[in-house]
């Protein structure tokens, strides 16, 4: 397949900032693509990891930061235990999550930063996660009120799901950790 | 047998009977789970998502409580396991981090907490031979597919948990058990759940139907998990992939602890098992005194 980068485009490569935030070597890539073949959501999205790191390698700017992938990604970590030369792509994925936030890339389907931002929200709250409260602020922030709300009866009545916030005795530091944590807003 | 008990947050939400069954089977085998006072979130995908010192510190604030207990953690969630396991990973390799964790802790941690998975303290420590003096009841008969996903044995020079492309702790298990262990192919592959609350969860819907297909393929009478959100996604799940597929699999999706429980001859009150979506009833049913 034919990679091409539109140089003009941004005219900055995002390539060192990615190691520097990542602190992997990506330039130890020859392609050999394990990293897409055991890729769990490489299907569903428009590039595969492989693609990714020859896209940082060939220059890529801002524009990377809309690509599917970065939200996509489930974290299985699968790419990282498969590849030949160790290339820490879970770490790679971080970095280039944290950018896309930082440099205000499009929001993607499925708006995982909100969601991310709610669960740690309750996290820094309570001390420990509050999943009825994370999906409030998250269906609010993306009125998808009907999704899975089929099945609440029954998460309900299963006891699946806590109805109050459990405070954990410990929230002091676990609200310094968030406070010296640059990007644990 | 005594250690630091980690519940995690879904112990207290989504996996109450994995959390129940834990502790039945650890008090028949006479195993000790002090859980950790003040034990907070460790923080789980969003957290490594959005910030490397937030991501190492959260978890860290646990191992430190355990610490001062004097004990090794044990942990029921693979997600937890991992965050854990990375915590220690990247105070001890990463340069400067044992120094920031330090800083947003207000307290020195080392990297030196041992932490251990339940499945992992059953065959390592308290032993399969043992084990299997103390089951009173067998699951003859019964075909068991063993599913690990990912954070159990991913990444393996963190987690160290058998061998990362085939595990077979939990079939050793299964096995000891009188059920058979099936050989299947999607022991390790990833349910999604990190996207289960997201409007994405089309892409989950789909993952966790080609890995419950894979057991049904296999002959599976249920599936035997490790990890919380493992299990309510192919549990709750099968709901979706029947009005998305047609597909309708009725797959039981049991704790690992459960099956040991009902093996030791305890109530599926408590183990929890009325709270499975797919009703297990196959397995209860099967289970016999053992010869």
């Amino acid at each position: 397949m034919t990679i091409r980068i539109k140089k003009g485009q941004t005219g900055k490569s995002i390539l060192n900032t990615v190691i520097e935030m990542s602190g992997v070597d990506l330039s130890l890539c020859y392609q050999c693509k394990k990293c897409s073949c055991g890729c769990t959501v490489s299907n569903h999205a428009k590039s595969p990891p492989s693609e990714i790191i020859r896209r940082l390698q060939l220059g890529a700017g801002n524009e990377l930061l809309d690509n599917d992938l970065i939200w996509s990604c489930v974290s299985c970590e699968t790419c990282y235990a498969r590849c030949p030369m160790g290339i820490d792509m879970v770490s790679v994925m971080d970095a280039l999550r944290r950018m896309a936030i930082e440099r205000k890339a499009a929001i993607p389907e499925g708006n995982v930063p909100l969601f991310n931002s709610a669960f740690l929200k309750t996290v820094k709250f309570f001390g420990r996660t509050y999943d009825l409260g994370l999906m409030a602020i998250y269906k609010i922030g993306t009125s998808s009120y009907v999704q899975d709300a089929d099945k609440l009866p029954l998460i309900f009545m299963k006891k699946k799901i806590a109805i109050l916030p459990s405070w954990s005795a410990n929230r002091k530091t676990v609200k310094r950790i968030f406070k010296k944590a640059s990007h644990g807003k | 047998m005594k250690y630091a008990y980690y519940p995690g947050c879904s112990s207290e939400s989504s996996a109450r009977d994995q959390h129940s069954s834990s502790m039945a089977v650890a008090k028949a085998l006479g195993i000790e789970f002090v859980e950790i006072e003040g034990w907070t979130c460790c923080g789980a995908t969003p957290g490594h998502q959005t910030d490397r010192v937030l991501a190492a510190s959260l978890p860290a604030a646990n191992l430190v409580l355990a610490q001062d207990m004097g004990l090794d953690i044990v942990v029921n969630c693979a997600a937890c396991y991992s965050r854990l396991k990375m915590a220690n990973y990247e105070v001890l390799n990463q340069p400067d981090m044992r120094e920031k964790v330090g800083d947003a802790l207000g307290s020195d941690y080392d990297g030196s907490v041992k932490v251990r998975h339940l499945v992992e303290i059953l065959l390592e420590d308290y032993g399969l031979e043992n084990l299997k003096t103390r089951l009173s009841h067998s699951l003859d008969g019964i075909k068991i597919a063993s599913y690990y996903g990912c954070l159990l044995v991913r990444p393996h020079e963190v987690t160290n948990f058998d061998d990362p492309e085939n595990p077979t702790s939990m079939d050793n298990l299964i096995s000891a058990m009188g059920a058979e262990s099936l050989d299947w192919p999607s022991k390790t592959d990833c349910c999604g759940n990190s996207l289960s609350l997201t409007t994405k969860s089309d892409l989950v819907v789909s993952l966790s139907d080609s890995i419950i297909g894979m057991a049904q393929a296999a002959g599976a009478d249920c599936i035997a998990v490790a990890c919380p959100l493992c299990q309510v996604n192919l549990d709750l799940r099968q709901i979706d992939i029947k009005k998305q597929t047609g597909r309708q699999y009725n797959m039981p999706i049991l704790y690992i602890t459960q099956l040991i429980g009902l093996c030791l001859g305890l109530s599926t009150e408590a183990l929890g098992l009325n709270k499975l979506v797919i009703a297990p009833s196959n397995i209860i049913n099967a289970v016999k005194t053992a010869a």
